[in-house]
């Protein structure tokens, strides 16, 4: 029997709409437990002072809760804490790798490939890249299954791709790719890898040097922690051939009136005052999930998704997309006939279910699965059978609510 | 609560083909679209002499987009533009819930039905966005 994790999420014992909350959006963000919402009202409440800068206690101690951090961070990854980067977001750190990474390695000629499955923000900035450099942008499609095309992997990974940026688990699909066949065959044509975790570090171990990333970037807020702290693993000596990225206070080693030169791994990427509070309670999340063991996570998540699939699969009106494959978790798209997804969720809405209902910032994705929106429930590992039942209980009324039935 | 939304006329309007069409004379064609949930319209408008002789869509989207576009064309068809473009800013108030006594809206007609979309923000776009769009491409025209 598992630990009823509720007790320690206080927020998913409140009401939406006068039920208890179903809460199934959990690749949009997670609830947070209360060991990480103390560590931060103990950081702001007790350390709170500008890192790196203060020679005075306080500043020592922030600074000590921020490195510190960082090592959990690294050790959690298998990676060190040099290579450890913090952003706001998986956003903000792909963008990081885009801009210093691929404008400065990047020319007319070479290729960039992604996948049809993207989140826009490993999707966006490849595009302004290819249009600054000259490169240009392809793209893997699918296989009916919905895993990546096998053919367009062996055809497009060339000699003239620079980089390979892939996602490790669809946020629509909920599919896990190969990230470490993949990242073999990148090298093996001289390209990097990038690697979009934010949907798998929640969720599954990840060993970036078993992988062999080249990087691979996460937010805290799909795993438990705060919003607006988030994280860029590169690997050292790929970071250390980068410009910086934003520049200004804290990342520098002497600034002159027409010169500056710049601070050693990490500092060199992290510009101004970070986010301490938020590696407080990223460190917290890290401590909570540990606590829990992945192989509880992916017992329970693997059950929920199966069990959803099926129950979703008994009802004839609805329609379901990647469902089919083996390799998936945590995510479940679909469709109700004739109902566009924003009225299935206001629907949902009114009997306590939290879903996401639109186009999930996969955009092409959508258009690629020949749908306009997909409504898509997403779970973790304080989920229950009892929030899937209520789901499917809830579905059961679309239809007759938009007088279809 | 959801019987006041997704009601009889609403599911008859967001489900009816009648006024999704092309218009072969359009003066104006403009396109809506709500980038955050995919909602998009097209709206054609076929003016002369200041009044809208025609009015036309084609879109997909939610019963709420799709049933606000619908009567909202049912509503313009034969208005002055000034009218028309005053009862767009009259919608959006309503939705906003700005104007709130049922005498006012009745120069709404039937889109007066969607007066219980300003108890629900996160529907809000959905329900103005044909209004918002039709305020474009009035504006565009009189240029």
């Amino acid at each position: 029997m598992d630990k009823n994790f509720l007790n320690d999420f206080p927020i998913l014992r409140s009401r939406m709409n006068g039920h208890p909350i179903a809460y199934l959006d959990n690749s949009a963000t997670t609830q947070k437990p209360e060991s990480v919402v103390r560590s931060i009202c103990g950081y702001y409440g007790g350390c709170n002072a500008n890192p790196h800068r203060g020679v005075y206690e306080l500043s020592v101690k922030a600074t000590k809760i921020y490195e510190e951090a960082r090592r959990k961070v690294a050790d959690f990854l298998n990676a060190t804490p040099q290579e450890i980067i913090f952003t706001k977001n998986a956003t903000e750190s792909l963008n990081l790798v885009a801009y210093s990474y691929g404008l400065t390695n990047l020319r007319g000629g070479d290729e960039i490939l992604i996948t049809i499955a993207e989140h826009h923000s490993n999707l966006v900035p490849w595009q302004r890249v290819a249009k600054a450099t000259g490169a240009k942008l392809n793209y893997i499609y699918l296989a009916a299954d919905g895993n990546l095309s096998a053919d367009d992997i062996a055809n497009k990974l060339t000699q003239r791709t620079k980089i390979l940026a892939v996602t490790q688990i669809s946020n629509v699909l909920g599919l896990v790719n190969d990230i470490k066949a993949l990242a073999a065959r990148a090298h093996e044509v001289g390209a990097v890898i990038v690697v979009d975790g934010a949907q798998s570090v929640p969720h599954i171990p990840v060993d970036v040097r078993d992988l062999d990333a080249d990087f691979l970037a996460f937010s805290g807020h799909k795993m438990l922690s705060p919003m607006g702290i988030g994280v860029l693993y590169g690997k050292r000596e790929l970071l250390e051939a980068m410009p910086p990225f934003l520049s200004g206070g804290d990342m520098i080693e002497y600034v002159e009136e027409q010169a500056t030169t710049y601070a050693e791994l990490p500092q060199k990427f992290e510009a101004g005052t970070q986010n301490v509070g938020g590696a407080a309670g990223l460190s917290a999340a890290i401590d909570y999930l540990r606590g829990v063991g992945f192989d509880t996570i992916e017992r329970i998540e693997g059950d929920l998704t199966t069990f959803a699939v099926a129950e979703l699969k008994r009802l004839p009106y609805v329609e379901l997309y990647g469902c089919d494959a083996p390799n998936k978790i945590g995510i479940v798209s679909f469709n109700v006939r004739d109902v566009h997804p924003h009225d299935v969720a206001t629907i949902l809405d009114a009997e306590g279910v939290a879903i996401r209902a639109g186009h999930h910032c996969a955009q092409p994705l959508i258009k690629y699965l020949g749908q306009n929106a997909t409504c898509r429930a997403s779970f973790y590992f304080y989920n229950t059978r009892r929030d899937v039942e209520r789901l499917i209980e809830a579905i059961q009324k679309v239809r007759g609510i938009m007088h279809l039935a | 609560m959801l019987e006041n939304i997704y009601t009889e006329l609403i599911a008859e309007h967001s489900q009816s083909r009648d006024n999704r069409r092309h218009l072969e004379h359009a003066t104006i064609s403009e396109r809506g679209h709500n980038p955050s949930c995919g909602d998009e319209i097209t709206l054609e408008l076929e003016v002369s002499g200041g009044v809208i002789k025609d009015a036309a869509f084609n879109g997909t989207g939610c019963a709420i987009s799709q049933a606000s576009t619908d009567m909202m064309i049912e509503l313009m068809r034969g208005k002055t533009v000034d009218e028309a473009r005053r009862l767009a800013e009259l919608f959006i108030k309503m939705i906003q819930g700005e104007v709130t006594d049922d005498a006012d809206l009745d120069d709404l007609d039937e889109a007066a039905a969607l007066k219980n979309i300003s108890t629900m923000p996160a529907r809000v776009k959905c329900a103005t966005l044909a209004w918002h769009t039709l305020d474009t491409a009035i504006k565009i025209l009189s240029k």
